[in-house]
């Protein structure tokens, strides 16, 4: 990121008259910030500019910490074919992100120090966004061996999950939550009993019956979601619990919350924006994991949004080529792309008034920094110039042709949407700016 | 009504109760030609029906290429591998490389929900859906409401009792269905471990003690039992099924003495059904044999002319 063109020419750089969201500051208001080296290097209601200082004029436009995804997949090592770390990377700055953390169900699965070190390097070429591996529990996701914890965490790894493939064995998962112990490490879980939902290819209800599909219960997660709860009240361990879909999680996790538990949780957008219903005609492009659920489900997700039940709003960005997604509904893969599209998602509930633009800023930004204890998540002076420019109001249609992830699996194509990034720095350099509007 | 809406059959779920009492209407005027000494026709001369099946079919299969035959179109069976992973080509180049050939017509059956559909988006020939997964099964559906209009005259207003594996059976799915759609009224019975997760959704009524389920039944239908279901059993043994589930001369003692017994077959006797109750003088199993010959032409001249 240094040494560049654009990292000289943007040296110093002042960004004026934008409405300033940082709930890390308590700010919401107009206001001025001074980019300098890389690092913000002042903030206030009116910062005097100088014919030297390249000023840019954001009246209307609002100014965030750069957004931070803790749940994405970009497919690097081994399936370069859905995604590489670099286009991922492109999908996140497009989509307002400066920071991704990554799952580990790669080809090999990030369960050794060389892998971590592989993705980093990786993501240091592509200089789009700051990258941080999530390693894996257990070796291969093999769900009996730890892996390394130490060496992961010294080559940069940010937390643990063996994501889809949930660790069965509730020893095992109990080792695992000891053990982070001594590193404070966090864990990540997919919280899913499989036996429950082994089979099922949406969620079981209404729709299920009529498409005659196999359902997948949402006690399946519920489950699961109290038993890891359970574990980390037992160890004392940092539980954050994955992509949370259910009424009954949110209940779980807020009484859980209420008596002191060390869990923190996070949604998608697709679960407070879609619902079952999206499935009908066998539609390959509403199919995850879990499963987009009910109106009822979706309705509570939000609830859990706006009294802080859910921390973050995470995308599980799942890139998929066409060959896992046009084919029998049973075989289809797991997974829609979200990284363009959580913005938008997450202004449409500001705009129904269900969150504030300081709660969504808090869930996209500030709480998903201060889980995985990294740099960002805030504007105040010294901290990194990760900064997020937004027009809340710009209506659009997604189209594959706008977007930059290789994969084109999401359900939102050809919907109108409202409002995206128009400018995202990293370190105070672009890493997206369409319209050329930086100095 | 002299078309169908959509030239592919999907589902019950897609029909109208209009179609469906048309197509019905047609299959009675054609059932007389197989009771004639010679038993074909010519509409159908120089049409094309491929009979797909990637699951294996004795009664459907030989019942769709009859009625194809009867009506003189050329007709071709497939049998092929049931994943497109194990036979590395996907359904969608399997549809393409079949529409290269001109057919008009793709009978399919795929043990995948669904398939049928995704099928009938990528080719210009007409998909009829011979059974898909565990979705729908709309010909024998169609069967069944033709053999019970025979009898009944009507469906309108009738009940209809269904036991068995209702979770796991598309014949139940499409009967609930097809049944609904026409008027009656559909009791489904059988141990709660088969029943779908809302089975109100396709409009039926769940009633799990057999003797209330059938005891004012105009017509009840028995399933085939699958005691496996992904390596699970779904009941504790096939002993214990039919002497709770299975339907006896004793259990229908309670019934009315006039209602219709009906299975989709193959039956496994003594197990679902006693052999006292499936030769009984209420069975209509062997007329749903025949009728099945009947809609399928049906389906073939609405679909082709």
């Amino acid at each position: 990121m240094s040494g560049t063109d654009s990292s000289i020419r943007n040296d110093r750089l002042l960004l004026k008259g934008g409405r300033i969201i940082d709930p890390s500051q308590g700010m919401n208001a107009k206001g001025d910030i001074l980019v300098e080296h890389g690092t913000i290097k002042k903030i206030d209601r009116a910062i005097e500019g100088t014919s030297r200082v390249p000023t840019l004029h954001l009246e209307g436009k609002w100014v965030v910490p750069g957004l931070i995804d803790m749940h994405v997949h970009l497919r690097e090592p081994g399936e370069e074919y859905k995604e590489t770390i670099r286009t991922g990377c492109m999908a996140g700055a497009a989509g307002g992100f400066t920071a991704l953390a990554c799952m580990p169900n790669t080809f090999p699965a990030n369960s050794t120090s060389s892998v971590t070190r592989f993705i980093i390097e990786r993501a240091r070429e592509a200089a789009l966004a700051r990258v941080y591996p999530i390693a894996t529990i257990t070796r291969d996701q093999d769900g009996k061996q730890l892996t390394e914890f130490g060496d992961l965490l010294e080559a940069g790894a940010i937390a643990f999950s063996d994501d889809g493939l949930p660790v069965e064995d509730s020893f095992v998962m109990r080792l695992a939550m000891e053990y982070s112990l001594n590193f404070d490490a966090l864990i990540i879980s997919h919280s899913e009993d499989l036996p429950l939902s082994r089979g099922g290819v949406m969620n079981e209800g209404r729709i299920s019956t009529v498409l005659g599909l196999k359902g997948i219960p949402k006690v399946a997660e519920e489950i699961a979601i109290s038993r890891d709860i359970a574990l980390a009240e037992l160890t004392g361990a940092r539980l954050h619990i994955a992509h949370v879909s259910t009424k009954g999680s949110v209940d779980i996790i807020r009484r859980a919350k209420g008596r002191g538990i060390k869990v923190t949780a996070e949604t998608a957008p697709h679960y407070f924006s879609l619902t079952e219903e999206a499935v009908m005609g066998y539609n390959t492009l509403a199919k995850m994991n879990p499963p987009l659920r009910t109106e009822e489900d979706r309705l509570a997700i939000i609830e859990g949004l706006r009294d802080g039940t859910i921390d973050v709003i995470a995308t599980d960005h799942a890139p998929h080529s066409i060959l896992e997604k046009e084919c029998e509904f049973e075989l289809a893969a797991n997974g829609i792309t979200g990284l363009e599209t959580a913005l938008p998602l997450a202004l449409e509930l500001v705009r129904q008034g269900a969150i504030s633009p300081p709660d969504m800023v808090r869930l996209m930004s500030e709480r998903p920094a201060l889980i995985l204890g990294v740099e960002g998540g805030t504007l105040k002076p010294g901290s990194p110039a990760d900064i997020t420019v937004i027009d809340p109001d710009i209506p659009f249609t997604f189209t594959p042709e706008l977007s930059h992830s290789k994969s084109h699996n999401s359900p939102f194509y050809g919907c109108k949407l409202q409002g995206k990034a128009i400018l995202t720095l990293l370190g105070g350099v672009a890493t997206y700016d369409p319209d050329v509007i930086l100095p | 009504m002299s078309k169908l809406r959509s030239r592919h059959i999907t589902g019950i779920l897609n029909l109208s109760r209009e179609e469906i009492a048309f197509i019905l209407d047609t299959a009675e005027s054609l059932k007389d030609i197989l009771e004639r000494p010679i038993k074909k026709v010519p509409p159908l001369r120089g049409r094309t029906v491929v009979h797909l099946f990637f699951e294996p079919s004795t009664r459907t299969r030989l019942s769709f290429e009859l009625a194809a035959k009867r009506l003189s179109a050329d007709t071709i069976g497939i049998s092929a591998a049931a994943s497109s992973v194990v036979k590395g080509e996907t359904l969608i180049d399997t549809a393409r490389n079949i529409e290269a050939m001109r057919p008009d017509v793709i009978v399919m059956r795929h043990p995948m929900s669904g398939a049928p559909h995704l099928m009938a988006r990528h080719v210009k020939s007409a998909v009829i859906n011979a059974g898909d997964g565990i979705n729908e099964h709309p010909s024998q559906a169609l069967l069944d409401l033709m053999t019970v209009r025979e009898h009944l005259g009507s469906i309108d207003g009738i009940k209809v009792t269904i036991i068995g594996d209702i979770a796991h059976s598309r014949v139940a799915h499409s009967d609930i269905l097809a049944f609904t759609k026409m008027g009656a009224k559909v009791t489904v019975s059988g141990p709660a471990t088969m029943l779908p997760a809302v089975p109100e959704a396709l409009g039926a009524r769940v009633c799990l003690d057999i003797g209330k389920a059938i005891n004012d039944a105009d017509v009840i239908i028995v399933l085939r039992i699958q005691k496996e279901r992904q390596g699970h059993s779904l009941i504790p043994s096939a002993r214990e099924y039919a002497a709770c589930f299975g339907l006896t001369m004793e259990k229908l003692s309670v019934a009315r003495p006039d209602c219709l017994i009906m299975h989709p077959g193959p039956i496994n006797r003594g197990i679902e059904m006693a052999p006292e109750v499936a030769d009984s003088d209420r069975s209509v199993i062997l007329e749903q044999v025949t009728n099945g010959v009947a809609v399928r032409m049906a389906l073939l001249s609405l679909i082709l002319l």
